[in-house]
């Protein structure tokens, strides 16, 4: 079957099979791999994808049910001039990653707490990432982080 | 030396050099990558602890649509399928038997990943049970069934001896023993005798092991998420008979490595795919699967300390068992790394130590971030505590009287004390005070470790410096997450006088890079780091002499200056320096240097590293729930290259050290690990985020690495467990000797503590 809907933007088209997950569709498929998979549990975070502004596990969110939604990757931060996101820029800034792995996931987490919420207390944006683990920081700059990119959007808006 | 504040580059939290990479998703790491022309291998695990092969039949497997081939243990006797750094004991394939439940036994190649997985179903394997040993006391009764029958073969790296003389499942014994600790014993004021247990640990990795291997008539190369690739590449080598100049080992980024990925992993089963089916193959594990790969050891420990009436250490003595698992890994280095570890940074008079790694049916064991130091750590520094409470004396005021000062000796033989423990405590004790009085239902405790580190010091370095001044450091020390592609650019940059955007760090390929042992040990600022500063010196010096060529004076006419040379009115760059002396644009020199265990570099360890870290708990009194409140660490790591990525090593390495502390467990029931996954193994997770986190480092440039540098990452880990422990019965009266303290156990021993 053919699944189509908005990735970072953009249309996209895709021929799939109903038990491909959308993590599979967009690494595999689409070949777009700043989403990670570990988990494949719905319990680590890092394949977390925003479907309609909302954060999702892609590794088990059937890419089927992403039909005419919304879809935004890692790979869709950036504005159209290359420039990085404040959340981007702010986890660089802070060192909120290690080896990375968890990075993807955890910016379109608070990416998503952001949007709803642009002016979040730390209580929280702690209860908001409790889902997505990150297993080298200790979490701290990763507060930090998203502290500082909260300020920086609320200067930029 | 330079001091701080003398810097340009080194000793500032410039941003790391894959910041962009990874925030934006570009960051390939080896689970991403796709070759053309690629297959897929799944691997067929055993369902029995151990149990003797009879049959496999993988007819009908091979007819399953995609598939390519099955391989099981018996196809590869034309090359040497049994490999180990330490023991040759672990066969790439299970060869006449298996023994952990999740041991690989075939592997399917197929043109995609799902064709793989169903094929895996088709395979048929009888086996006969064997008897199982579980735990180290039954895999060392006499009666026990032997799980390695066959000859011990030394692995080539590290010349174990058999530990099996001691017993039959005794995979490595080492015994530490100096003065007279029987005699100290009977004659001393105080001695606490305990046993402690630490639990099986699974490093989680969030990227599970991957390899892609490409095997052709030109040689082997593989794409693998190995910490040590050219420990890697031996093996390989040594498996399929092949010069090392025709393996090639590539390390991407790696999601995570804390130990779990030292040593050959699962690069095996995915170069054998590859020479079988002539394609490049990816074997990439679940993360369940991981969980059957490898774990960090569990440890009983018995222990018994004695001091004197002014608690002075006057002996130690303990009987450590490790539960190695199914294969020796590197477990023979973890023994012999507690059985050191268990001293900590003092001066202990009389030792006698034994220490066992025990094979047994479980999930093979082996390098996780500690290395043995948390292991024993947590009983010694439990013990410290308990005596200072016999003698009456508060616990900072026992550990000071027992620290070994700078330039002390704590083991004979190794290097002597290499840093200012007691200062570091001080640092604690004083952020104690500033945190003021304990609130009721808290408590608060300090904890120590010292370790050997930085393992065998052979490390090598190039750097190539260009005619337009930029410079590429050739680096053999794999990028793991911890910044060190970060750090030795910085070295790079500071030395050859150019800003970090000149500087690019090449690592991650044995086919271009020269030789590095490995990272891990905490080594890599230490040594690479080094290394990196010597081979720009090297390169530095050349272009002196080049320089004085060109101008035709004597090079003592020069003065050096920040990125090039001057001679009266002439100012040079370094670059400007190679274009002269080759009369061409676009032109390179290269600069290299060659560690080995020589000069300063000669005692061992390469340093001490040194953990001081404070805990503030509170404890649910009801549920037996406890929270860290507070947590300081003091990285004593000599100079910070980089402070704020030395800092963050310090906080992810106590965060672990929480999570053993506080729940993570793998469990065995009977044959069967009943968590190996990540929805039943829990990891420290946002929430567990303590509120008040202070983190210092202490700079006294008093290591063996460039400017007085020497590593960090595990030292603030190995105490924390202890210190928790040490925190609960502070808080409450309630001693645990052992871990995780999970509320249920905390509960528990609330209930069972003496009424006061
Ligand atoms: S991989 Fe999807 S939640 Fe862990
Ligand atoms: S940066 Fe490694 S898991 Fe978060």
């Amino acid at each position: 079957m053919t699944v189509e809907f908005q990735l970072n933007g953009e249309p996209v088209s895709v021929a799939i099979e109903p038990r491909h997950t959308l993590a599979e569709v967009l690494t595999r498929k689409l070949r777009l791999t700043g989403t990670k998979v570990s988990c494949e549990a719905e319990v680590c975070g890092a394949c977390t994808v925003l479907v309609d502004g909302l954060p999702v596990s892609s590794c088990t969110y059937l890419a089927y049910e992403a039909r005419g939604k919304n879809v935004v990757t890692i790979e869709g931060l950036e504005d159209k001039n290359g420039n990085l996101h404040p959340l981007q820029q702010s986890f660089i800034d802070e060192f909120a990653f290690q080896c990375g792995f968890c990075t993807s996931g955890m910016i379109l987490s608070a990416k998503a707490l952001l949007d709803e919420n642009p002016n979040p207390t730390d209580a929280e944006i702690i209860d908001h990432l409790d889902g997505n683990i990150c297993r080298c920081t200790g979490y701290l700059p990763i507060l930090k982080a998203v502290r500082t990119a909260a300020t920086a959007m609320e200067n930029y808006s | 030396m330079k001091r701080p504040g003398d810097f340009r580059i080194v000793n500032h939290s410039v941003p790391r050099a894959d910041g962009v990479a990874k925030v934006t998703g570009r960051a390939m790491y080896t689970s991403d990558i796709e070759l053309d022309g690629m297959t897929w291998a799944k691997v067929l695990r055993s369902p029995f602890a151990h149990a003797r092969i009879v049959s496999i039949d993988t007819a009908a497997a091979r007819q399953s649509p995609g598939v390519l081939d099955v391989i099981t243990g018996t196809d590869l006797a034309s090359l040497r399928p049994y490999y180990g750094h330490a023991v040759k004991d672990h066969p790439i394939l299970a060869i006449d038997k298996v023994r952990f439940i999740g041991e690989p036994v075939a592997a399917v190649v197929a043109e995609d990943d799902l064709s793989a997985e169903e094929a895996l179903q088709l395979i048929e394997v009888e086996y006969e049970e064997l008897p199982s040993v579980m735990e180290v006391d039954a895999s060392l009764a006499p009666e026990a069934p032997l799980i390695h029958d066959e000859a011990y073969t030394e692995g080539a790296f590290r010349g174990f001896k058999d530990g099996r003389q001691a017993s039959g499942n005794v995979c490595q014994y080492v015994k530490v023993k100096w003065g007279d600790a029987a005699a100290a014993f009977a004659s001393a004021a105080h001695v606490v005798e305990n046993e402690f247990h630490f639990p099986m640990a699974y490093a989680y990795a969030m990227e599970a092991y991957v390899a892609i291997a490409d095997y052709s008539k030109k040689g082997l190369t593989v794409y693998s998420s190995a910490q040590h690739p050219f420990m890697v590449r031996h093996d390989l080598a040594d498996i399929f008979d092949l010069p090392l100049n025709a393996v090639r080992m590539i390390i991407p980024y790696v999601g995570g490595g804390y130990g779990s990925k030292s040593y050959t992993k699962i690069e095996p089963i995915a170069a054998v795919c590859s020479w079988r089916t002539g394609r490049p193959v990816k074997l990439r594990l679940s993360i369940d699967e991981a969980f059957l790969t490898t774990r960090g050891d569990d440890a009983r420990v018995r222990i018994r300390t004695a001091c004197d009436a002014e608690g002075k250490f006057l002996a130690r003595q303990a009987t450590i068992h490790l539960n190695t698992g199914a294969y020796a890994e590197n477990s023979p280095l973890v023994c012999a790394k507690a059985a050191n570890r268990i001293i900590g940074p003092y001066l202990i008079p009389n030792v006698d130590i034994d220490c066992y790694a025990v094979y047994t049916n479980t999930v093979p064991a082996s390098s996780y971030r500690g290395f043995g130091s948390t292991q024993v750590t947590f009983p010694a520094e439990s013990q410290n505590e308990e005596l200072a409470d016999l003698i009456g004396v508060d616990p900072f005021e026992f550990r000071m009287r027992n620290l070994a000062q700078r330039g002390e000796v704590i083991y004979p033989g190794l290097r002597p004390i290499d840093a200012d423990v007691p200062g570091d405590l001080r640092q604690i004790e004083s952020k104690f005070e500033e945190w003021g009085a304990v609130q009721e239902g808290r408590g608060r405790a300090v904890g120590c470790s010292a370790s050997d580190a930085g393992s065998h010091p052979v490390t090598s370095a190039m750097i190539h410096v260009y005619s337009d001044g930029s410079v590429s450091v050739l680096s053999g020390a794999t990028e793991i997450g911890q910044g060190s592609h970060t750090v030795l650019a910085q070295i790079a940059a500071e030395e050859m006088g150019v800003p970090m955007s000149k500087v690019r760090v090449v690592g991650g390929d044995t086919a271009i890079t020269p030789f590095e042992r490995s990272t891990g040990a905490s080594r890599t600022t230490t040594l690479m780091g080094r290394a990196v500063l010597e081979a720009c010196r090297e390169a530095i010096a050349q272009l002196m002499s080049f320089a004085a060529e060109a101008l035709g004076v004597a090079q003592s006419a020069l003065i050096e200056e920040c990125g090039g040379v001057r001679h009266g009115d002439t100012q040079w760059s370094w670059g400007e320096v190679i274009e002269k002396h080759f009369k061409h644009k676009d032109t390179s020199i290269i600069g290299r240097a060659y560690l080995r265990q020589t000069g300063d570099l000669k005692l061992m360890p390469p340093f001490w590293e040194i953990g001081v870290v404070g805990t503030e708990i509170s404890v649910d009194q009801e549920t037996g729930k406890i929270r860290l409140e507070r947590l300081m660490t003091v990285g004593d790591v000599g100079l910070a290259i980089n402070p704020a990525a030395a800092e963050g090593q310090d906080l992810g390495a106590a965060t672990m050290g929480i999570g053993v502390g506080l729940f993570e467990e793998l469990i065995y029931d009977g044959q069967q690990l009943t968590n190996g996954s990540l929805l039943e193994y829990r990891v420290p997770r946002f929430s567990d985020l303590a509120p008040d986190i202070h983190m210092t480092l202490a700079q006294n440039q008093d290591g063996s690495g460039p400017y007085g540098a020497k590593g960090g990452g595990e030292g603030s880990l190995n105490p924390i467990p202890a210190c928790l422990a040490n925190a609960l019965y502070r808080a409450t009266g309630a001693r645990v000797r052992r871990l995780p303290l999970t509320p249920e156990r905390v509960w528990r021993a609330l209930q069972e503590r003496p009424k006061v």
